[in-house]
């Protein structure tokens, strides 16, 4: 009843090209950007800004970049962390480097050397496929790693690479404050999470899904396998690499390479898996998940062996949680929370008259 | 010069180690067509329970510390938890993901990765743990001698295990009946399963088989730098390894295996100093990722033509 | 669409055959040592419907392959509207017009009907990627010009119902359908179609065939069609040519065909 599309007719195909063409969901969208720009500033503790909701943000942009790269363009990739480094760094030097360097125009630059990089390290998709790709993709991850503790030049000469991030101030306001930090992540995320979504119902995400589907048939039809491929690699890293900056400039302030290490990537990788590979919306819920569980985890772990808690359980337990879930996930529901959201949605349709 | 030929032996020796942790990718590729990232974790996971029951046994059954009996009977248990572990991985993983994408079950098994790595931990512990086979870990005294060059003698004992492994599997696959099915099966399940090789089967004989081979990777690799976590990261070398070699070839296992170890240990010494060192860790895949460019389908695998 | 080439709709029989379009001479083809096409040459007219036939492992796939570049004769010449091509991409012959459908349906099984036959016009969209993003003046406008195109195919091929479908979820005669129209959505000169009909029951057939028929009635497009219904084949085709074991043992028009000798020899396997 309250999730019903009947009467709704639309004219003209602008109409039924909108990006939320159903009412309800263009009003839920709404009040949900309401909640989060008003009311969460307005009632969150500074815990729940800095430790839950900021990162989930930050780690929804990456999910989104590994999802533009996996779900759409097919293209498995085993070094989003990298990427995130690669913008974090980025920024950082833009920032360190340029006088009055305003801080959105670095997170940009940020996420283009990321882009640049991704591109790079993306050529070999045009020959090698599937797993081998994967593989590719570990070179990333180590070699960039590596690369940004051995020279120096890009920590500024700091030691073993860490870098703390400057003062971020748009436009003579300072961002320093949990709220303001989380606000400005927020925008950042929600503008860059309606440009893919964009992107993934325009012409260039379907030569991704086609790529995807069936290389042959989308070469057949006058698609560029590698112009899809590089774009793709791109865009995600771009995201990756916006991502990355978020993580140093509004969640953590002080980062080191070593952070963006191969677990990090694989963290990635299970939020699109259980948040639903090929989905936008997917993203947020896979990252709001992999962050939360820990957290629920710990408290639970805590609840039960009431402060006597073996050493190292609780991590040993975290990593079983995660193989089991990933394992789960995709043998009972390979697309994810998403596809769980859409049989709900199905399921509102009709209610409260199943017949 | 000889200091050349001291880096080459001493990278070979661990490339000896790769491609033992590659054969078994190799085995459960051919076998099943699952690219198995977990194999890693399986290594340490036997390395890891065959220390741990060789430190219980003698309270549970009175045997002497450090015995040649306790020693077998650690092998014998924790071959068989490779073994329960394989065909668990196989029933409860892989079955139902059968005929979805390559991409889906690489996926799982890198689910599969965490689940027995934190499984291992749970039960034995994330200490580093000691790992004594016996053989001494010293330079050969005769080599030292007449060449000048340092060479262990554990390493050439390591080798030489990984040898007959590798020659034993050889003729294994060659010349028994499982050997034959498991090619068959391995060049096309639907044909096989119609003139009646019980896929099952097979597959729990290669999960078994591959669990041994991580089994004896996992106790060498151990005896070098004692078991611990760092090992999965050292394991996951065995994928530019599989990339140089084909996924589906054995002897490319081996010969890949040693390229790596050997080119890692010369790059490391000779172009590392210049660039800050530590390169190691990422040369392998550097090279695979340059290999996989000039010839896709690896030194020994098989060249595959698209059908439309 | 294509209302331009409608006009060229004259003449006995509604149509006109008009000049060499695609001269394919001396094609050898072989994949490490097998031969699958030995010095084959035929050609194909404009506005014609030319029918490829023959037992399967013919080569009649692989004749498909290299006219649209998925595969590079090691010998022979191809000339498209006169031109010869050298080596050359399926991209390149989908940029000069032409487009195909396959035996083993190759739709993209994750995306809807529309999104399927909107990806047939990839090549006439022209914005880019930013432009995408923004999704935003040009780029809607350009989206909202193609809609309508790709409307217009859905009409044509009658799959109004099942615009929004995913294409998994459709049964195989309807994927077949579909794929022709992402086909047709690039406005093709030269369509080349890959057993169509295959797998179809009769209704199906009947419709495929109409909609065959009416590609090339309303729209004037030259048709290369592979077929294994000898009725339809001698029903359709303006001119048949057949392959056996990789070699032409026949070419006319379908009335010369069917008395070929070697040709009811290569079908009815008796020796020669």
């Amino acid at each position: 009843m309250l999730y019903r599309e009947a009467g709704q007719f639309k004219a003209s195909y602008k109409e039924d090209q909108q990006i939320f063409p159903i009412r309800q969901d263009r009003v839920g969208m709404a009040v949900i950007l309401a909640i989060f720009f008003l009311a969460v500033p307005m009632f969150a503790s500074e815990y729940w800004l800095q430790a839950i909701l900021i990162p989930v943000l930050i780690f929804s942009l990456a999910a989104i970049g590994l999802n533009i790269l996996t779900g759409y363009a097919g293209q498995l990739s085993l070094g989003s962390a990298a990427f995130m480094a690669v913008g974090a760094f980025g920024a950082y030097n833009f920032m360190l480097r340029i006088d009055g360097m305003p801080f959105i125009v670095a997170l940009i630059l940020g996420g283009l050397c990321s882009a640049l990089v991704g591109v790079a390290f993306g050529l070999p998709s045009l020959r090698i496929k599937g797993f081998y790709l994967a593989v590719a993709t570990l070179a990333a991850q180590f070699f960039i790693v590596w690369a940004l503790v051995k020279f120096p030049w890009f920590s500024n000469h700091s030691s073993s690479g860490v870098i703390s991030a400057q003062e971020v101030n748009i436009l003579g306001f300072a961002f320093d404050t949990p709220v303001l930090k989380y606000l400005l992540t927020l925008a950042v995320v929600v503008v860059l999470a309606l440009l893919a979504k964009n992107l993934v119902r325009s012409t260039t995400g379907r030569r991704w899904m086609a790529v995807r589907d069936m290389d042959v048939a989308a070469e057949v039809i006058g698609i560029r396998p590698m112009r899809a491929k590089l774009s793709a690699f791109a865009v995600s890293s771009f995201y990756c690499g916006v991502a990355g900056a978020l993580y140093a400039y509004t969640y953590l302030g002080t980062v080191e390479p070593e952070g963006f290490n191969l677990d990090l990537s694989f963290k990635i990788l299970f939020m699109i898996i259980i948040g639903g590979v090929g989905s936008i919306l997917g993203s947020f819920l896979g990252a709001a998940f992999i962050v939360l569980l820990p957290i629920f985890l710990n408290v639970f772990m805590h609840s039960v062996f009431a402060g006597s808690l073996p050493a190292g359980l609780g991590s040993n337990l975290e990593l079983i949680v995660f193989g089991g879930l990933i394992i789960f996930f995709l043998i009972v529901e390979p697309h994810g929370l998403a596809r769980l959201w859409t049989l709900a949605k199905d399921k509102l349709r009709l209610w409260p008259f199943p017949h | 010069m000889g200091f050349f030929f001291e880096v080459l032996i001493g990278g070979l020796l661990s490339g000896v180690l790769y491609a033992l942790v590659a054969l078994g990718f190799v085995l459960i590729y051919k076998a099943s067509g699952v690219f198995n990232f977990a194999q890693g974790a399986m290594v340490f996971f036997a390395a890891l329970t065959f220390v741990g029951f060789q430190a219980l046994l003698p309270g549970w059954t009175g045997l002497e510390e450090g015995s040649v009996m306790v020693f077998w009977l650690a092998f014998i248990l924790a071959l068989a938890s490779m073994i329960v572990l394989g065909i668990l991985t196989e029933k409860v993983v892989l079955r139902p993901l059968v005929n979805q994408p390559q991409i889906t079950l690489f996926m799982a098994t890198i689910g599969l990765s965490f689940l027995v790595e934190g499984i291992a931990q749970a039960i034995w512990g994330a200490n580093v743990r000691a790992l004594d086979l016996g053989i001494a870990d010293e330079p050969i005294g005769w080599i030292l001698d007449s060449a000048d060059m340092i060479v262990s003698s554990f390493d050439v004992f390591a080798a030489a295990l990984a040898g007959i492994l590798v020659a034993a599997l050889a003729l294994f696959f060659q010349y028994t009946k499982v050997g034959r099915a498991l090619r068959a099966v391995a060049d096309d399940h639907q044909a096989a399963l119609s003139i009646g090789i019980p896929l099952q089967h097979i597959w729990a004989i290669v999960w078994g088989v591959a669990g041994f081979v991580a089994l004896v990777a996992g106790l060498i690799w151990g005896a070098r730098s004692g078991v611990q976590f760092a090992l999965t990261f050292t394991a996951l070398k065995a994928l530019p390894v599989l990339i140089l070699g084909g996924f589906t070839s054995v002897p490319g296992a081996i010969v890949g295996g040693l390229i790596i170890g050997a080119s890692e240990k010369l790059a490391e010494v000779y172009i590392g100093p210049f660039v800050g060192g530590g390169i190691e860790g990422w040369f392998p895949y550097m090279l695979a990722l340059f290999f996989l460019l000039v010839r896709p389908e690896g030194l020994f695998g098989e060249k595959h033509i698209d059908r439309v | 669409m294509m209302n331009d080439m409608a006009q060229d709709a004259t003449a006995e029989g509604g149509r006109r055959i008009g000049e060499v379009i695609l001269d394919l001479q001396h094609i050898s083809l072989s994949f490490g040592g097998v031969n699958a096409l030995t010095d084959i040459s035929f050609d194909v007219r404009e506005h014609e419907i030319r029918s490829i036939i023959g037992p399967n492992g013919a080569g009649k796939s692989s004749m498909l392959n290299v006219m649209n570049g998925v595969y590079h004769p090691q010998k022979g010449n191809i000339l498209f509207r006169g031109e010869p091509r050298q080596k050359m991409d399926p991209h390149t012959a989908a940029a000069q017009g032409i487009a195909r459908t396959f035996q083993n349906i190759a739709l993209f099984k994750g995306m809807t009907v529309l999104d399927n036959i909107m990806t047939g016009r990839n090549l006439k969209m022209k914005c880019n990627l930013l432009e995408h993003a923004l999704f935003w003046g040009k780029a809607q406008r350009e989206e909202i010009e193609h809609r309508k195109k790709v409307e217009d195919v859905i009409d044509f091929l009658e799959i109004q119902s099942i615009r929004k479908t995913p294409v998994g979820r459709l049964p195989y005669g309807l994927q077949k359908r579909v794929e022709l129209g992402r086909a047709l959505a690039a406005e093709p000169t030269l369509l080349l179609l890959d057993e169509p009909m295959a797998g179809m029951n009769v209704e199906e057939k009947q419709d495929m065939c109409r909609f065959i028929l009416d590609v090339n009635d309303q729209f004037g497009t030259t048709i290369v069609l592979i077929e294994h219904d000898m009725g339809v084949v001698m029903d359709i085709s303006d001119r048949v040519v057949v392959l056996d074991y990789g070699k032409k043992i026949g070419d006319g028009p379908p009335d010369e065909v069917k008395n070929n000798a070697d040709v009811i020899a290569a079908y009815l396997g008796t020796s020669h």
